[in-house]
C-alpha cells in the first residue's frame, strides 16, 4: 500500500508537472488574447513528432532544444499572421479559426507520420532504473521529465516576476492599451507569449513523447484534460493552472492505480447487492472509472465555483 | 509641436468629432474644456490612435494619424488616460518603471525624484499598486508616464472624483511638469485648475472647438462661458 502512495505520488506529480507546462502556456495566452486556444494541445503533439524526427537525425539532446524552437516559431507565426489577422473578425472567429488549425495539424502530421505510432523511444543514456523503491524500479527517465518540468517552471517564474519583459507581459494581462500609451509594442508581446507558451507545449512533447505514445491522436487525447486544468485552477490564473495540475495529474494516477469497487468495500455488509440489478455500479473499479475523473470534477468546479479554484473571474 | 486639422471621428455610426482644429507649442500648457460628452477625451484618444482617427494629426513633424499607439509614445507624446488604468498587481516601483520606454537612456525624471515628490507613494513602493487611493492612483498614472520622458503629455479628467486637497496636489504637479519645459494638453471640467496653469484655453462643443483664447479671455467672455461651459 505505502508502496502504490509513493509510486503513484511520483507519477501524479510528473503528470501534473506535463500538464503545467502546458496549462501554463494556455492560460496565459487566454489572459492576454482573450481566446482559449484550441490548437494548444496540438503544439504538444508538434513538439512530439518534431522532437521523434529530430532524434533520429541528430540525437535526442539537439531534439530538445530545436523541437520546441521549431514549435515556437510555427506559434509565433500562427499568432502574427493568422490570429492577429482573425481578430479583427471578433472571438468567435478567433475560436473557430484555432479550432479549424487544431484539425489541420492532426491531418497534417497524419500525412507526413502516419496514423500508428512512431518509434520514439527513451534516450539510452537515460534508459536505466533511477532507483528502485520496494519492488519496483523507476526509471531515470521520469525523473529526468520532472526535473526539466520543474526547471522550465522555475525559469518561467523568475522570467515573470523579475525581469522587464515579464513585467510588461503582466501588465499586458490587464491593461494591454496602457501598456501600448507607454511605449510598449503589445502586438510583439502578444506575438512572443505565443511563441513562448505553444514552445513550452512543445517541451511537453518532447519530453513526454518518449514515455508516451507518440501518436496522431495524442492531441486529441490531451486536449480535453488541458481545459479541464484551465478551467479548474481559473481561467487566466497561473498559479490556479498550477494547483489544478497537480490536482489532475494526481487524481488521474491515483484513480488509475486503485482498484477498489464498492462491492470490495461494503461487499461483506450486505451480499445481496452483488446479485441484483446495480451488480455493475457495485462492481465497477475505481480504475476503471479514473479516465471520468477530471470531467466530474470539471462539472463540479463549473457548478459550484464557476471563476475555478483560484480565478477571479467567473468563466 | 502638435497640429490637429480637421479630425473627425466616429464611434459606430454615431458622428463624435466633427473637424477638430487645434494646435500645441513646445513648452506650451493647454486646456481642452467642454462638457460631458461633447469629445473632449475621444479627441485625445483619436490622436493617440486609440479612437481610428480622421485627418490630419501631425507631432514634431511626423504624420501620426492611425500610427499604432507606442510609436507615438515613442516619438515622445505621452498619454495618461481618464481610467488611471494602473497595473494592479504591480507594485508602485514597478509600475514606474514600466513608464520607461528605453532603460538604456536617462530621462530627466528619475525614479528616486518621483519617489521624493510623493512620499505617500514612496512609503507604498514596494506594495501592489492596486491598494491606493484614487488621489494615489492618479498621482502613479501622471509620474508613470513621465518616466517615458515624453516632451508633451496629454491628461484626460485628471481631478475627476478626487477629494479638494487632493485636487490641489494634482494641479501643483502639473504645475511642476509645465515648470521643467514639457507641454501638456489638458482635459479638464473644472475651470479653476484650468484657468491657474494655462496658458491657452479650447472649449470644445458638439464635436467641435468653439472657443480659442487665454484665460483672461475666456474670463471676459461671460457668453461663451454661459452657452459651453456653465451647468
Amino acid at each position: 500500500m505505502l508502496e502504490l502512495i509513493v509510486i503513484s505520488t511520483l507519477n501524479g506529480v510528473l503528470f501534473g508537472m506535463l500538464l503545467f507546462l502546458m496549462a501554463s502556456g494556455l492560460t496565459v495566452i487566454f489572459s492576454m488574447l482573450g481566446v482559449l486556444n484550441f490548437a494548444h494541445a496540438s503544439f504538444y503533439m508538434l513538439g512530439a513528432f518534431f522532437g521523434f524526427q529530430i532524434s533520429r537525425w541528430f540525437g535526442f539532446w539537439p531534439a530538445l532544444l530545436i523541437a520546441p524552437l521549431l514549435a515556437g516559431a510555427i506559434g509565433a507565426g500562427v499568432e502574427r499572421y493568422g490570429l492577429r489577422r482573425v481578430h479583427k473578425n471578433g472571438h468567435v472567429a478567433e475560436l473557430l479559426f484555432t479550432f479549424g488549425l487544431a484539425f489541420a495539424i492532426e491531418e497534417i502530421v497524419q500525412i507526413i507520420w502516419g496514423k500508428s505510432p512512431v518509434d520514439f523511444r527513451v534516450p539510452p543514456l537515460l534508459d536505466f532504473p533511477a532507483f528502485t523503491i520496494f519492488s519496483t524500479n523507476y526509471p531515470a527517465y521520469k525523473i529526468f521529465m520532472l526535473l526539466v518540468s520543474v526547471a522550465i517552471f522555475a525559469a518561467l517564474l523568475i522570467t515573470l516576476k523579475k525581469t522587464r519583459i515579464g513585467l510588461i507581459v503582466q501588465a499586458a494581462l490587464t491593461h494591454p492599451h496602457m501598456v501600448g500609451h507607454l511605449g510598449h509594442n503589445v502586438g510583439r508581446i502578444f506575438m512572443l507569449v505565443f511563441g513562448v507558451g505553444t514552445a513550452l507545449a512543445a517541451v511537453a512533447g518532447v519530453i513526454a513523447g518518449p514515455a508516451l505514445v507518440t501518436q496522431s491522436n495524442m492531441a486529441g487525447l490531451l486536449g480535453p484534460i488541458l481545459f479541464v486544468v484551465v478551467v479548474v485552477g481559473g481561467l487566466g490564473s497561473l498559479p490556479g493552472a498550477f494547483v489544478a495540475s497537480l490536482l489532475i495529474g494526481l487524481v488521474q494516477t491515483f484513480a488509475v492505480s486503485i482498484n477498489g469497487s464498492l462491492s470490495e468495500a461494503f461487499g461483506p455488509l450486505s451480499p445481496a447487492y452483488a446479485t441484483t440489478w446495480l451488480a455493475d455500479i457495485w462492481n465497477v473499479t475505481v480504475a476503471q472509472i479514473a479516465p471520468i475523473m477530471p470531467y466530474v470534477l470539471l462539472v463540479l468546479i463549473l457548478i459550484f465555483r464557476p471563476m475555478g479554484l483560484l480565478g477571479t473571474r467567473d468563466t | 509641436m502638435l497640429e490637429v486639422r480637421d479630425l473627425h471621428a466616429y464611434y459606430g455610426k454615431s458622428h463624435i468629432l466633427q473637424g477638430v482644429d487645434m494646435h500645441i507649442d513646445a513648452g506650451e500648457v493647454v486646456s481642452l474644456l467642454g462638457r460631458n460628452g461633447v469629445g473632449r477625451s475621444t479627441t485625445v484618444k483619436a490622436i493617440m490612435g486609440e479612437v481610428p482617427p480622421q485627418g490630419s494629426i501631425w507631432f514634431k513633424g511626423a504624420d501620426i494619424a492611425g500610427l499604432p499607439s507606442y510609436r507615438i509614445a515613442h516619438l515622445g507624446l505621452g498619454y495618461v488616460p481618464e481610467h488611471r488604468d494602473i497595473f494592479p498587481g504591480l507594485t508602485v516601483r514597478q509600475n514606474l518603471m514600466l513608464g520607461i520606454k528605453d532603460p538604456r537612456r536617462a530621462g530627466k525624471w528619475r525614479l528616486e525624484d518621483m519617489l521624493e515628490m510623493f512620499p505617500n507613494l514612496a512609503a507604498r513602493a514596494d506594495t501592489a499598486a492596486g491598494v491606493l487611493s484614487g488621489g494615489e492612483k492618479q498621482m502613479l498614472t501622471i509620474c508613470r508616464t513621465l518616466m517615458g520622458d515624453p516632451e508633451l503629455v496629454m491628461i484626460d479628467e485628471p481631478t475627476e472624483g478626487l477629494a479638494p486637497l487632493i485636487v490641489q496636489q494634482v494641479g501643483d504637479l502639473i504645475a511642476e511638469i509645465a515648470r521643467r519645459g514639457v507641454a501638456i494638453l489638458l482635459v479638464e471640467q473644472k475651470l479653476s485648475i484650468a484657468m491657474r496653469i494655462s496658458h491657452r484655453l479650447y472649449v470644445m462643443g458638439h464635436g467641435r472647438i468653439v472657443f480659442e483664447g487665454t484665460p483672461a479671455e475666456l474670463k471676459a467672455n461671460a457668453a461663451v462661458r454661459q452657452e459651453w461651459l456653465e451647468v
